[in-house]
């Protein structure tokens, strides 16, 4: 009798599963390769290099064309000009060469040592142009009857220009510059700090607004429906919407809440909510826990009602005060999801851009890391110092989900 | 805490903080809905408030009456915990001073249902705390939820001139009829947000479907096919999604712009689904697991193949997954603003968003900008409502197990 014993190594059964799987997966995996994995490479890459706004198009040549002097009778002398210039104010453009056809009619009477004609094709060798070049080609002619009876003009051919130029985006310059731009001075340590406020207070907040709302809401009564529908109202509107409403809300001049603070006497004048340090910081804050309370506070009521009613009974018989069943019963709970929640929330406000640039366009010390990526790459356009901030954020993101993944596979068993 | 705990203490106690909040609630109300000077008197609060708290405690219904009524006529003469400024019409005075005194006696009434006057164990006391907060809560929610939206659809309605005027007064002038929806009209005709409307629809409506055409085989393959690398893969997919969007957006739009693809729908469509795959893929393991696995094995048993087995049997027992996932998608599409901010220039190519961003200017009247809210903020409001089941559950399906 032979040994009987469990098969080793995957079967051919459990390899067509595995193939079938990443076959499932495959479009998601190239999807999400293409738009977040590459992109992110590419940061790496423009963080260490001085690329700016403008560089983003290589340098090409303009060319204009048009016909100078007299050509209304034949026999007329007249140029056809050609204005050529590197768009570019410091980046060369190599080997430039110009192919042009000459219309019907006009005869060139002289040539420029740079071009050569052949029949009525024109080609000019223009050779290597440095950053800020510009020169205008004349080719005299001598105009015909022939030109006079079509309406063919020199600028109706379109001349095909070739000519080589290292984009600023894939040569081989790298600087530190970027990063040292990023590091220096007390911006990045304010900037930082304002990033660690946002974050810790608006994570907070949003989880304390969600439990208040999550325990009001954890009855059944006429009306809950409804009341959770409202309660979720500014986490599913357009933030576009809602941060327009609350600017316009706090508007120094014209605004609802100054116009209230002022009739009550809690005011004098006019507080500039969104224009003035510390408190556009802890504005913005408010609005990102306002915004962000529902997200939370749908999480917890849902956990809330998995809980077995049992043992609130039984701690009732025992004689167990309401606070002392929130504290002892509820809380214990509620820890796994509130975790969860701090953590995702924590990296989602830490990742959140529009609210502050919509808010106060990181102005009034509201300026975060995020906001800062747009700051220096389209306000100063400097695209390579903007990477390196985002390389920054990368970073601290990296360190964040280490820890996010030693503790929420403990408690939710990811 | 054991010295609070008696009625003649925790009534007025409670008592003062309720009428406070009442009166705060009642004067801002006021305000927002007339124009009108109302202010809640921290004294009067404090006097009327304990007052009211000590009345309304067990006994005689009509004590808690005759408080309410001596507070609501003290709050006419200027005494009540409302105070009512100069030149506010009579029917809004009593109705101010009727609100704030009413609703301070029932809602302590309620509280204080079952304090006695003397000592009251601690069950009885943290059980009036906790009414008051929920009232509190209820009142405290509601507006800062409501606040913003009344303003943003009333100042739609309004002109520039009365803003500025008296900025507490969103009262309307329903006689101007039609008159009022002028912003609106404008914005449709002057500023082509018939297109954007179409533009955000439709831009949605494709995101969510490439989402679903990739996340549901994605999302069935991790839920229940058996590969090495399943559970660092249903690891990565959440990792995904915490990269902040502004990062990609900086690389995205150097490659759209040397690619061309700016300023195109075609490209807005391509990334949009790229973002909401990882978070469809998600919700929708998280949905495939709960299911019996014992339907898909019988389906395999009678000689369906996988992908068969997905068509006809996961995907309908699916159907309130798949709804919830794609308004969720839906909304993050309709809501977007970040990535059509930088890659559309074009006005005949924006989404909604990005339209409402070009009102922003100073020469634009403000309540184009608050139309252009409402406008975009309705549609999503209305489907969400009619949904909002699904939402609720399709959004903690992934994560939450009972």
């Amino acid at each position: 009798m032979s040994d009987v014993s469990p098969p080793k190594g995957t079967g051919p059964l459990a390899r067509l599963e595995a193939r079938l799987a990443w076959g499932l997966l495959a479009p998601t995996i190239t999807a999400v390769a293409l738009v977040v994995i590459l992109p992110l490479l590419a940061i790496f890459w423009i963080s260490v290099k001085p690329v700016s706004l403008s560089d983003l198009r290589a340098p090409e040549v303009v060319i204009r064309e048009d016909i100078r002097g007299d050509d209304e009778a034949a026999g007329d002398a007249a140029s056809i000009r050609y204005r050529l210039r590197n768009s570019s104010q410091d980046q060369p453009i190599r080997g430039v060469t110009i192919t042009d056809t000459i219309p019907e009619g006009l005869t060139v009477s002289e040539i420029d040592p740079r071009c050569t004609l052949d029949g009525r094709d024109l080609f000019c060798d223009m050779g290597d142009w440095d950053g800020g070049f510009r020169e205008s080609l004349m080719i005299p002619v001598t105009v015909e009857q022939a030109y006079l009876d079509n309406a063919l003009r020199p600028q109706d051919s379109l001349a095909v220009i070739t000519g080589r130029a290292s984009s600023m985006l894939t040569n081989g310059t790298f600087t530190l510059d970027n990063f040292k731009r990023v590091f220096d001075g007390d911006e990045f340590w304010s900037v930082l700090w304002v990033t660690l406020f946002y974050t810790v207070f608006g994570t907070i907040g949003a989880l304390l607004f969600g439990l208040f709302a999550a325990l009001l809401l954890n009855k059944s009564f006429r009306g809950q429906g409804i009341l959770r529908g409202l309660y979720l109202f500014p986490y599913v509107s357009p933030v576009i919407a809602v941060a327009f409403a609350w600017i316009l809300l706090f508007d120094p001049f014209s605004g609802s809440a100054n116009a209230l603070l002022i009739q009550m006497g809690v005011t004098q004048e006019a507080i500039n909510f969104f224009g003035q340090r510390p408190l556009a910081l802890i504005m913005v804050t408010l609005f990102e826990i306002w915004r962000y309370f529902p997200l939370s506070f749908l999480f917890i009521l849902a956990r809330m009602q998995s809980i077995d009613t049992d043992m609130y009974e039984a701690a009732d018989m025992d004689g167990a005060s309401p606070f002392q069943q929130f504290w002892y019963l509820s809380v214990p709970q509620l820890l796994g999801i509130l975790s969860v929640l701090f953590l995702l929330r924590f990296i989602w406000t830490f990742n959140k851009f529009d609210d502050i640039f919509l808010l106060t366009g990181g102005n009034a010390g509201t300026r975060t890391l995020t906001v800062n990526v747009y700051e220096q790459a389209f306000a100063v356009s400097n695209i390579g110092a903007g990477a390196a901030v985002a390389v920054v954020i990368f970073g601290c993101l990296l360190a964040f989900s280490f820890f996010f993944f030693r503790f929420i596979s403990q408690e939710e068993g990811l | 805490m054991k010295y609070l705990r008696f009625g003649y203490v925790t009534a007025p106690l409670l008592g003062v903080l309720w009428t406070f909040v009442i009166a705060l609630t009642v004067a801002i109300t006021m305000s927002f809905a007339t124009g009108s000077a109302f202010r809640p008197s921290g004294l009067g609060a404090l006097i009327w408030g304990a007052g009211l708290g000590l009345a309304c405690l067990p006994g005689p219904q009509w004590n808690a009456i005759v408080a309410a009524i001596l507070a609501a006529s003290a709050a006419l003469f200027g005494f009540g915990p409302i105070v009512i400024g100069q030149g506010v019409s009579a029917l809004s005075s009593v109705l101010g001073a009727g609100a704030s005194a009413g609703f301070a006696a029932l809602g302590l009434w309620i509280i204080l249902d079952d304090v006695d006057f003397g000592a009251i164990n601690r069950h009885v006391s943290e059980a009036a705390l906790i009414k008051f907060l929920t009232g509190f809560g209820y009142i405290f929610f509601t507006a800062i939820v409501l606040i913003p939206f009344y303003v943003m659809v009333l100042t739609s309605l309004k002109n520039q001139a009365e803003l500025i005027q008296n900025p507490l007064d969103f009262s309307i002038d329903l006689s101007k009829g039609w008159d009022l929806f002028r912003s609106y009209d404008e914005l449709f005709r002057q500023f082509d947000f018939g297109i954007y409307l179409f533009n955000s629809f439709i831009i949605s409506v494709l995101t969510v479907f490439i989402t679903l055409l990739f996340a549901v085989p994605g999302a069935y393959a991790v839920a229940r096919l058996r590969f090495r690398g399943r559970a660092a893969f249903s690891r990565s997919i959440l990792l995904i999604y915490m990269v902040p969007m502004i990062v990609l957006a900086l690389p995205i739009y150097i490659a759209f712009s040397m690619l061309g693809l700016r300023n195109s729908l075609g490209g807005i469509v391509m990334i949009y689904p790229v973002t909401t795959i990882p978070v469809a893929l998600y919700m929708l393991q998280g949905y495939f697991r709960g299911l019996p696995a014992e339907i898909e094995e019988a389906g395999l048993m009678d000689g369906l193949s996988r992908l068969k087995v997905i068509w006809k049997i996961t995907l309908p027992l699916s159907l309130p997954a798949m709804a919830s996932v794609s308004l969720y998608v839906f909304m993050i599409a309709w809501n977007e603003f970040l990535l059509a901010f930088m890659l559309l220039d074009d006005p005949s190519k924006f989404t909604l968003t990005r339209g409402i961003a070009s009102l922003n200017s100073s020469e634009i009247p403000r309540q184009h900008l608050m139309a252009g809210s409402v406008i975009a903020t309705v549609p999503i409001m209305a489907l969400f409502l009619g949904l909002e089941r699904f939402m609720t559950k399709g959004l903690t399906a992934g994560s939450v197990k009972g």
